[in-house]
């Protein structure tokens, strides 16, 4: 059967990964590399390597360090942060990334998901959405969470599909950082009205979240930064978990 | 050993590259068909659509070439499709090696199949028997039925063929550059048939 993946995030700056991490067995634990090679081995299914860089400048580095991370890495992995042309993407998968993820260009101009997915094939653009919830209606924003725009989440999602997007990577940004488990009701619709894969974010703090975004969420793969590069909770542990607790699960 | 991966309009090429590299094999890119032809191994990667994969292949003669190849070939997941007689996808007629037909997946579940699934009833020689139920990284929309030539089955809606023999023609559905450990066996496994 199809496993549940779990997907670990690293937010890239410069060329570095940022946010303390704190890996005693990792000689650089700031070389996306390492790190990415050590999720790996620790059992993740993909990754998702996020830039953001503030200029364009820099992200010059981002070729080259993506085609370090696929001369190392054997699992699929994903790259965002800024991608807004066929120059981006294509510079992305011909530097080994397996997909792509696009957010703020695809909101401000759909007309781009279209062209992504019929130049590179629906299965590598991998559509971000980030929401949080508004007089009750769950509106799309930009610039994490910050720019409230006029798009209301299921409608874009649809949208998105419509347009050739091969996966949704949703994040409630009202779960962001709170550690309180996923928006598993909102995801649940996300998955039952879309015929693509669902990844959740935001929002896990324990396994047992993980657990709820699989069952009540009905997410297809679940992606978590901090807890995994904190060491709050491992991947080995945190598979086993899921297996025993009777989810299919990659072991 | 000299491995030639078949260079043509087929996305991303670099990750398999990088995955014979892991294996000490320095591959050759190209589509020169004097180069293919001399190669101990090739490989024919593919990610995209059928039809105008096919027209692109027929543009460079290479349509020609491949079916006629005696050297162990491997087709990976648009390759293994091209390898079959007949594609729903852009209803296209392919390079007709394996008898078989490509399907598109009834969306009972999502489609496409993207993530890790298990391969089972396996075959020599891509696949030794430690491998049964082992997880491998797909991503596709449409499948090769079963048949004669099926030497390892994948679940998803419906029980296909995660890959084909026959003779000198290998072909696998899932993405072994892509699938850990596990894939790299696999690819082992052809660059020691």
């Amino acid at each position: 059967m199809l496993a549940k993946r779990i997907i670990p995030c690293l937010d890239i700056k410069d060329g570095r990964t940022v946010k303390g991490v704190n890996f005693v067995n990792l000689r650089d634990a700031g070389d996306p590399v390492e790190l990415g090679q050590l999720y790996s081995q620790e059992g993740a299914d993909e990754l998702v390597f996020l830039d953001i860089t503030a200029t364009n400048e820099k992200r010059k580095t981002l070729k080259a360090l993506v085609l370090k991370i696929a001369k190392h890495l054997d699992i699929p992995f994903t790259v965002g942060g800024g991608i807004r042309s066929i120059e981006d993407v294509a510079s992305m998968l011909e530097s080994g990334a397996d997909k792509v993820s696009i957010n703020s260009a695809a909101v401000k101009n759909p007309q781009l998901i279209n062209e992504l997915s019929k130049h590179f094939g629906s299965q590598c653009i991998v559509v971000a959405i980030d929401a949080r919830q508004t007089n009750n209606e769950w509106m799309v924003h930009l610039n994490g969470g910050r720019v409230p725009t006029d798009k209301e989440l299921l409608s874009w999602a649809k949208e998105c599909v419509d347009r050739g997007a091969g996966e949704i990577l949703f994040t409630s940004m009202d779960n962001d950082g709170t550690k309180a488990g996923f928006a598993n009701t909102i995801t649940a619709q996300l998955s039952d009205t879309l015929d693509i894969p669902i990844i959740a974010s935001g929002g896990a703090g324990t396994m047992e979240h993980f657990y709820e975004a699989f069952t009540k969420g009905k997410a297809d793969a679940a992606l978590a930064a901090s807890i995994f590069h904190f060491k709050e909770i491992g991947i080995p542990d945190l598979k086993k978990y899921l297996k025993n607790e009777g989810i299919v699960i990659r072991s | 050993m000299n491995v030639v991966i078949i260079d043509y309009n087929a996305g991303n090429v670099q990750s398999l590259k990088f995955a014979l590299e892991r294996l000490d094999i320095k591959a050759k890119l190209s589509d020169k068909p004097e180069i293919i032809k001399a190669a101990d191994k090739v490989i024919f990667p593919g990610v995209g659509e059928a039809s105008t994969t096919m027209r692109y292949l027929q543009a460079k003669k290479l349509d020609k070439l491949i079916p006629s190849l005696k050297q162990p070939v491997l087709g990976i997941c648009l390759g293994m499709q091209l390898l079959c007689a007949f594609s729903e996808e852009g209803d296209t007629t392919c390079l007709n090696v394996f008898p078989q037909e490509v399907r598109r997946f009834k969306p009972k579940l999502k489609v496409p199949h993207i993530g890790w699934n298990t391969i089972s009833d396996l075959k020599k020689d891509l696949f030794t028997e430690k491998l049964e139920q082992q997880y491998v990284y797909f991503v596709h929309s449409f499948y090769v039925e079963k048949g004669n030539y099926t030497t390892a089955t994948c679940d998803y809606i419906t029980p296909f063929s995660a890959a084909l023999q026959k003779d000198n023609f290998y072909a696998t559905q899932f993405h072994p550059e892509k699938s850990g450990s596990i894939g790299a066996s696999i690819l082992e496994n052809f660059l020691n048939v």
